[in-house]
């Protein structure tokens, strides 16, 4: 995975994690034109779409867009079951999870985030065991 | 200094701004605050501070001042002020700014924390963001922990690796002792970890990937029956709880652990057979009511294609594909779509069996979708289905998106020019496809359809009617109007003599095609290029016509003081016509003569043919050609004196160093190197460039019709060689010459061997022969390319030597080629 991106429908950011360095320019400038063209996609349209020498994996939930850029022979349908993982360490975390969870706890989305996937790959593929160490994390927190 | 205001306050506050402006204002008014904070060093707030600062950032501010802040918060020994510092880290800096570095002193201590929670912290930033001098100063901390028992730094410590590697190719090999009994562990996140791990090591480096497929040293055990054991515990084991997604036992380590099985298994044939059995076990077992089991047999798929598989299992791979295709959900169809276009070319006839469903997916609400089912249809057509085909492909071009229908528009001349049943059909076709899309058809596919009508020369009547009926109604669609601009141009006699056999002919009189032709002239909507044609038919049609060559006259003479510069031209040539040159106006506006057909790829079809660019054609060539220079090039050195050769391996020509002195131009002295008159070249019918507007684009080799004459250059017992001569427009100092070696005798010529030298000033490349023997009795020849470079444009001289074997005999025959037609060189 090359970034993802999590933005409401009007467009504001959510949260943004890069994984490939990238020039603050050109992050604003991909995250502007990337929100553009995902926000004018149809309900009825699949969730893959070409974007530059990227494939673009993206689902709505709620109100929230959540969006990965995979590279050419990565499995976009896995990506999609990615998303859902995130999203439901995000639900089990703040208990039925919704976008103002994550605009005031905006951290503790990143640091959930960073304990499930690394570099662009998935740390852990257990559930339970990420949100263990999150706990236990957040127990050290002075 | 009252407290810095807590993090969620901020947010809460900067959310009730109403407008930008006002969001603005608290912002700057809070980055002050900060600012002022860091300066007085406040250890305690500085992590709220830097939290508030991170969300600023988010909404679009800058936040660079906090930059240093972050370091001193990972240099600090509480766990929050660390969680934060880290975290700022990986959204603030980069590898661009120097400030990175000074983290790399904080990150190696905190690798070696005893808490494994700031220990992960460590790993997780130097695994996102670690710069090339970053991973080469803690590589030795990452492997380190890759060792450890712990599972969870492991996996963090694996997956840190990989970035390493990513960063730092080179130290890829410091990791693979710590590889060797990754897979023993039962932990998942470690398990996936290390297969994402071997696979970036196996993509990276084919020595490791070399080392992977082979037996290790130290445990019994190869990877690949590895993997397909921890695949197969996936499959069969019971239901875990922990893992489970949807009822299937952890998909993401299975997808994975089937990409590295594609990489282990591609190319090799053992890997291959290895993992036959489990692939077949995945793709039958695996559930396909929800997304995660499609993934799973998604990724099989892939695999399947890419390795040496058994036939059986391939089918199977495309049915699995072929079902996709009728999947309700359409990231399914869209995957499926994807794959089968990769395996079309390999696997035609199976993917053939699921036409019918990728024809269905045209009429597909999803763009995407549409676009891959139009390209697969595309791929697809063959000789058997073209009628029904374009009948899809047509509708499809009416109906839909305007972004596809320039693509369509090529691909259905492609396919038609290929696969057309009858001429007739072609014609319908290219009719239908203008009509439809005449604005999105691209430019080069008007002169190609120009050169199609021509040669369908009993269709013309047929042709140049249902054009004229077509731009009749509208003329706006420019490609339509200029092929029915030529046409009528071309033909126009034959529509008002009503000689359509096709279909019912009708009645035209020879002003209603002048009407609509000066319509074209006249209207805003055409194109400069439009006007062009649409003048220059109706000059053609002073010719055809009998009754309105006045009228013509008067057209032209009016263009004669065209704005347009293009139809000026035009115009006052034609009107030149008229007056001077009347006499020579029937032969110019003569009908086209059939056009030899030019491909697009002229040049490179004439080195392909000769294997050049082809490696599996250069192993191929017959080693004997190989052996020869070093003891023949001398022979022929004696002979000649020290010409250039270039050897007979076809690579770049090795030019000897130039010999002192013009020994081969004293051997060849006798003959007349300076110019004796040169015979005039046979004059060509002086075409003015315009009237070849609408053939196909210059092509860049001249055809042999053209008219350089071949010449036999060697005939003699039984052997006969002849030379056709092709010259370059673009660069004119290039001959390319096509040897054609042909045998009478009633036995075979073996180990045929063509060598030839030029003078001095010239340059030789010889490309490699088709074959080393000339069967007998003419049934086959050999052919060879030379290529000449003669940049003084000097008369084209060459020696030749032929070695050969015939009827038990070794022979060898030297002979001089001076009869060079003029146009090959001048």
């Amino acid at each position: 995975m090359r970034f993802m991106l999590l933005f409401s429908r009007q467009g504001k950011l959510r949260l943004q994690k890069w994984y490939l360095a990238t020039a603050d320019k050109d992050k604003k400038k991909m995250v502007r034109e990337l929100m553009q063209v995902v926000l004018a996609r149809k309900p009825k349209m699949c969730s893959f779409l070409e974007w530059r020498d990227l494939k673009v994996v993206y689902k709505r939930y709620a109100s929230l867009y959540f969006c990965c850029a995979i590279e050419g022979q990565d499995n976009e349908l896995i990506t999609l079951e990615l998303i859902h993982r995130y999203v439901e360490l995000l639900d089990k975390y703040f208990g039925s999870v919704c976008e103002l969870d994550i605009i005031f706890n905006f951290e503790k989305a990143y640091f959930i985030l960073d304990e499930f996937v690394m570099g662009g790959e998935i740390q852990d593929t257990s559930k339970k065991s990420v949100l263990k160490a999150i706990e236990q994390a957040d127990l050290l927190q002075e | 200094m009252p407290a810095p205001i807590r993090l969620r306050e901020l947010i809460r506050t900067i959310r009730t701004a109403r407008t930008q402006a006002e969001e603005r204002e608290m912002i700057q008014k809070e980055c002050a605050a900060i600012r002022s904070s860091f300066r007085e060093e406040d250890n305690t707030y500085r992590c709220r501070n830097v939290a508030k600062l991170l969300y600023m950032h988010m909404l679009g501010y800058p936040a660079h001042f906090g930059q240093l802040e972050c370091l001193k918060l990972i240099a600090s020994q509480k766990f929050t002020d660390k969680r934060i510092g880290y975290l700022g880290a990986m959204l603030l800096l980069d590898e661009r700014q120097d400030v990175h570095l000074l983290m790399t002193n904080c990150i190696k201590n905190d690798l070696n924390h005893s808490t494994q929670y700031v220990q992960g912290l460590a790993l997780c930033t130097l695994g996102c963001m670690g710069s090339s001098e970053m991973c080469r100063d803690l590589a030795g901390e990452v492997e380190k922990l890759l060792k450890t028992s712990n599972s969870y730094l492991r996996k963090k410590a694996a997956l840190c690796a990989v970035h390493v590697i990513r960063k730092v190719p080179e130290l890829m090999e410091m990791f693979l002792p710590a590889t060797k009994n990754l897979l023993n562990e039962k932990n998942h996140g470690v398990l996936h970890t290390s297969v994402v791990l071997l696979t970036e090591m196996c993509e990276r480096s084919p020595d490791m990937l070399a080392h992977f497929r082979k037996v290790r040293q130290l445990s019994s055990s190869q990877l690949v029956p590895q993997l397909v054991r921890i695949l197969k515990n996936l499959i069969m084991s019971g239901y875990s709880p922990e893992h489970d997604v949807s009822g299937i036992s952890d998909p993401f380590l299975q997808v994975r652990i089937l990409r590295l099985l594609r990489i282990l298994g591609r190319n090799d044939d053992d890997s291959s057979e290895a993992m036959n059995d489990i692939l077949a076990q995945v793709a039958t077992n695996t559930e396909t009511s929800k997304n995660v089991g499609n993934a799973i047999l998604y990724e099989t798929v892939l695999t399947i294609m890419d390795i040496k598989s058994e036939s059986g299992l391939r089918v199977l791979a495309i049915n699995i594909l072929g079902r996709f295709l009728l999947n309700n959900d359409k990231n399914i169809r869209y995957v499926a779509l994807t794959s089968l276009l990769k395996t079309v070319q390999t696997d035609h006839n199976a993917v053939q069996r699921h036409r019918s469903t990728i024809v269905d997916c045209l009429k597909d609400l999803d763009v995407s979708i549409k676009r891959r089912a139009m390209e697969l249809s595309f791929a697809l057509v063959n000789g058997n289905n073209v009628r029904g085909m374009m009948k899809e492909l047509l509708y499809f071009l009416d109906s839909c998106e305007p972004e596809f229908k320039a693509d369509c528009a090529s691909g259905i001349f492609l396919a038609a020019e290929k696969y057309a049943p009858s001429k007739r059909w072609h014609i319908d076709t290219i009719m239908r496809v203008l009509t439809t899309a005449g604005s999105y058809v691209r430019d080069d596919a008007v002169p190609n359809l120009i050169q199609l009508i021509t040669n369908s020369v009993e269709m013309h009547a047929y042709t140049v009617q249902r054009l004229y009926k077509a731009i009749l109604g509208d003329y706006s669609q420019q490609p339509l109007v200029q092929v029915a601009s030529w046409c009528i141009g071309e033909y126009g006699d034959l529509l008002v003599s009503g000689q359509c056999e096709e279909e019912e002919p009708i009645q035209v009189t020879e002003d209603e095609v002048l009407d609509i032709l000066e319509s074209v002239l006249i209207s805003n909507m055409s194109a400069s290029v439009t006007r062009g044609y649409a003048l220059t038919a109706i000059m053609k049609l002073s010719t055809r016509f009998t009754c309105t060559v006045n009228r013509i006259k008067k057209v032209v003479s009016i263009y004669g003081s065209s704005i347009d510069v293009e139809l000026q031209q035009r115009a006052v040539e034609y009107n030149a016509l008229f007056k001077k040159y009347d006499h020579m106006r029937p032969a110019l506006l003569e009908r086209m003569p059939v056009m030899e057909k030019v491909t697009t790829n002229g040049p490179t079809e004439i080195v392909q043919t000769n294997g050049e660019t082809e490696p599996a054609v250069l192993e191929t060539k017959p080693p004997p050609s190989e052996l020869q220079p070093a003891s023949q090039e001398d022979d022929l050195l004696d002979l000649l004196g020290g010409t250039d050769i270039t050897p007979v391996i076809p690579t770049a020509p090795t030019r000897k160093p130039a010999s002192p002195g013009g020994e081969l131009l004293d051997l060849l002295g006798d003959l007349n190197l300076t110019g004796s008159p040169v015979p005039a070249p046979a004059p060509q019918i002086a075409q003015p460039p315009f009237l070849l507007d609408g053939l196909t684009s210059p092509p860049l080799f001249n055809d042999v019709a053209a008219g350089i004459p071949s010449i036999t250059a060697y005939n003699k017992n039984g052997l006969k060689i002849d030379f056709t001569f092709e010259r370059s427009n673009t660069n004119p100092s290039v001959t390319v010459i096509t040897i054609q070696a042909s045998n009478s005798t009633e036995l075979d010529m073996t180990d045929f061997v063509f060598q030839a030298a030029v003078p001095k000033t010239f340059q030789l490349q010889l490309l490699s022969p088709s074959s080393s023997v000339i069967p007998a009795f003419n049934s086959g020849t050999i052919t060879q390319v030379i290529k000449v470079l003669n940049p003084q444009k000097q008369q084209l001289r060459m020696r030749i030597k032929l070695t050969y074997n015939h009827k038990g005999s070794a022979m060898q025959d030297l002979a001089e080629v001076n009869n060079f037609p003029p146009q090959s060189w001048q």
